[in-house]
């Protein structure tokens, strides 16, 4: 279970203090697949950067399974606890442009230090999954956005982590390539993933089991 | 590093070719020049050393001439000879002179203009009466075949001469070995017992024939006239004021006014050698100064690349962060990827600078190529090693500096970075 109370987040923009997370309470149990929602600057991309140990918080508790998070994580630590704990979409993909989809998708196993073969290996796998078997050496700029979407997802599962992180993954793809990617995430849901989206679309949140409404910083309902 | 780290630095140079190519022949140009320049440079000084004749680098030479003064009642225009008693008053009044001996030509001292005949083969050498100690202060001749002239040749005047080895070769051919052989000087019969190579003149000391001075004067009627005395003094001696003192007893001893500058003629090999050497330590440090500089170039242009190439790569650091590389494993990619470059540009400028030094010997002994002035040229490989070394390690500290910065900025800040 991921849960966080009392979470407080401010940042320091042209000299004026932002308080940008305003004692966030929420838990999220394992296996579950929730949505976050809330209009811009409501700190949802704050929160998931939280989530996803992208960021650090300045006050309150985050547990992440049976791992106390402190407020002041060091970066290696949470290089480690991102690389076996947490996969990340991205709105914008975030491929390697100079390398395949192989091997983008293998990436994260390579700071896992687990030998090309075996990264391959899965690779592959996980490109079967997302139904990319056979675009496996392609690069980036060969393939569709629903494509790099797809690779993306296949690269947040190669760790096999407890959770799935996905920063508005639809944003920048038209309504049937959303399709085909929102039922890659129920597919990889069905296999007990914890995931947690962020969105601005309606249609995206209602297609997770909850909805969390982030409202000027703190949890609406 | 292991292979699979390797695998993945190679693949990211050589995604990246023309990033890796501007490095890497940043690099490449640095080491490059440099062993080209410093190779050039120790060419032209084995080249000028080639140059100077295989006497010891201390000896003076005397050699007379006529008088440009009247003195004592003496017309001036005089022709002074040298007397081979000059050469024994010398010997008593100076202990600082460690060798004395004498020298006289049969013709001109300059000019090759004796006629040689070896059955029908025949030349025109220079030849000279060597007179004892000679060969001490020709130190440095290298011998093809037999031996020197000694001191049992001058004490029985021993009709024998040692020839130079372009006189062998144009009397025997290249591979013959003359020694026993009889050659006429003038149609007189000597017999050959070494051949010699002098690099003097570039080689021109080569075209010379050398008799003991007893034996010449009693054979071309010379009597005790002679044509130099080479001096040698003793180790730590100030040639100058040797020379000044030897001139003054010379010029004494033969009724030459002092301030007459033409009579007696000096030639200091001491002073020539530094003044040459001088020169070419001014070409060496100017060498020096524009290999540093290219190497310097070198430097920056790998510092600048690699500060560029890491700001380019701030969102792909970023990704990789997200993805779970710690920051010392960013540096350690990125400093990999600077090292793996530098190292094999850096050696392939080494090799390739080397190589074409080498060529260029190979050329001078294969085809006979040669420059004038310019022999062997050669690079101390340490140096170059240095050189490279310093590239290599400067090629880090560029690298490790904005790579430490990108490995500490956020992973969210740098995935905003535009692509």
């Amino acid at each position: 279970m991921i849960s966080l109370e009392g979470i407080h987040k401010h940042y320091t923009s042209d000299s004026r203090r932002l308080h940008v997370l305003k004692g966030v309470n929420l838990s999220i149990d394992d296996g579950e697949m929730v949505s976050i929602m809330g209009s811009s600057g409501s700190g949802k991309s704050t929160l998931l950067n939280i989530l996803g140990l992208l960021d650090t918080y300045d006050q309150g508790a985050y547990q992440l399974g049976d791992t106390a998070i402190s407020a002041g994580l060091s970066e290696v630590k949470a290089a480690q606890l991102r690389n076996r704990f947490i996969g990340f979409v991205f709105q914008s993909f975030n491929l390697l442009p100079f390398k395949s989809a192989l091997e983008n998708v293998a990436l994260p196993l390579y700071y896992q230090k687990i030998g090309r073969k075996a990264r391959n290996y899965r690779a592959e796998k996980l490109l079967d999954l997302v139904g990319l078997g056979e675009r496996t050496k392609n690069m980036p700029n060969e393939l569709s956005g629903g494509q790099k979407q797809r690779v993306a997802i296949a690269r947040a599962l190669i760790t096999d982590p407890r959770m799935v992180l996905a920063d508005e993954p639809t944003g920048a793809l038209d309504s049937a390539t959303t399709d085909d990617v929102m039922a890659v995430f129920k597919e990889v849901h069905r296999t007990g993933k914890t995931i947690v989206i962020v969105t601005h679309e309606h249609d995206i949140a209602e297609q997770t089991e909850r909805l969390i409404l982030l409202k000027d910083g703190q949890v609406e309902r | 590093m292991s292979l699979d780290a390797l695998q993945e630095v190679w693949f990211t140079l050589n995604q990246n070719r023309l990033r890796t190519f501007l490095t890497a022949f940043g690099v490449f140009w640095g080491i490059f020049m440099l062993v080209l320049l410093l190779g050039v440079g120790q060419g032209l000084k084995n080249g000028i050393e080639q140059s100077f004749s295989s006497d010891v680098r201390t000896s003076m030479w005397i050699s007379s001439n006529k008088t440009s003064l009247p003195y004592r009642g003496l017309p001036q225009g005089r022709h002074i000879k040298l007397q081979e008693s000059d050469v024994d008053f010398l010997k008593n009044q100076f202990t600082e002179i460690n060798i004395i001996a004498a020298e006289e030509p049969l013709g001109s001292n300059f000019r090759a203009d004796i006629y040689i005949t070896y059955g029908q083969q025949s030349g025109s050498f220079s030849v000279l009466g060597a007179g004892a100690n000679y060969f001490k202060i020709k130190k440095n001749q290298n011998y093809h075949y037999g031996r020197r002239l000694n001191d049992f040749d001058e004490a029985d005047a021993r009709k024998v001469v040692v020839v130079g080895t372009k006189v062998a070769e144009r009397l025997f051919g290249n591979e013959y070995n003359p020694i026993g052989h009889q050659i006429a000087i003038n149609g007189v019969s000597v017999k050959i017992v070494g051949v010699f190579y002098d690099s003097g003149w570039e080689g021109r000391m080569s075209e010379r024939i050398y008799m003991p001075l007893a034996a010449f004067q009693k054979t071309f009627g010379k009597g005790q006239n002679i044509g130099s005395i080479a001096v040698v003094p003793h180790n730590g001696v100030d040639n100058i004021a040797l020379s000044e003192r030897i001139l003054g007893m010379l010029k004494e001893r033969h009724k030459i006014s002092p301030q007459d500058n033409t009579a007696l003629r000096l030639f200091d090999l001491a002073k020539e050698t530094e003044e040459i050497n001088n020169t070419f330590a001014g070409i060496g440090l100017f060498l020096w100064f524009v290999g540093l500089g290219t190497l310097m170039a070198g430097i920056v242009g790998i510092s600048n690349i690699m500060i560029i190439s890491v700001k380019e790569r701030t969102r792909e650091i970023g990704i990789r962060k997200a993805l779970g590389a710690r920051p010392r494993q960013i540096i350690y990619t990125i400093l990999s990827e600077s090292l793996l470059v530098t190292l094999i540009a850096g050696y392939v400028g080494l090799v390739l600078s080397v190589g074409l030094l080498g060529l260029y010997n190979w050329m001078t002994n294969e085809i006979g190529l040669e420059l004038p002035y310019f022999s062997h040229p050669e690079v101390d490989i340490h140096i170059a090693i240095v050189a490279l070394l310093v590239l290599v390690c400067v090629g880090a500290v560029a690298g490790l500096v904005p790579s430490w910065q990108a490995a500490r900025i956020s992973p969210i800040e740098a995935m905003r970075e535009e692509a």
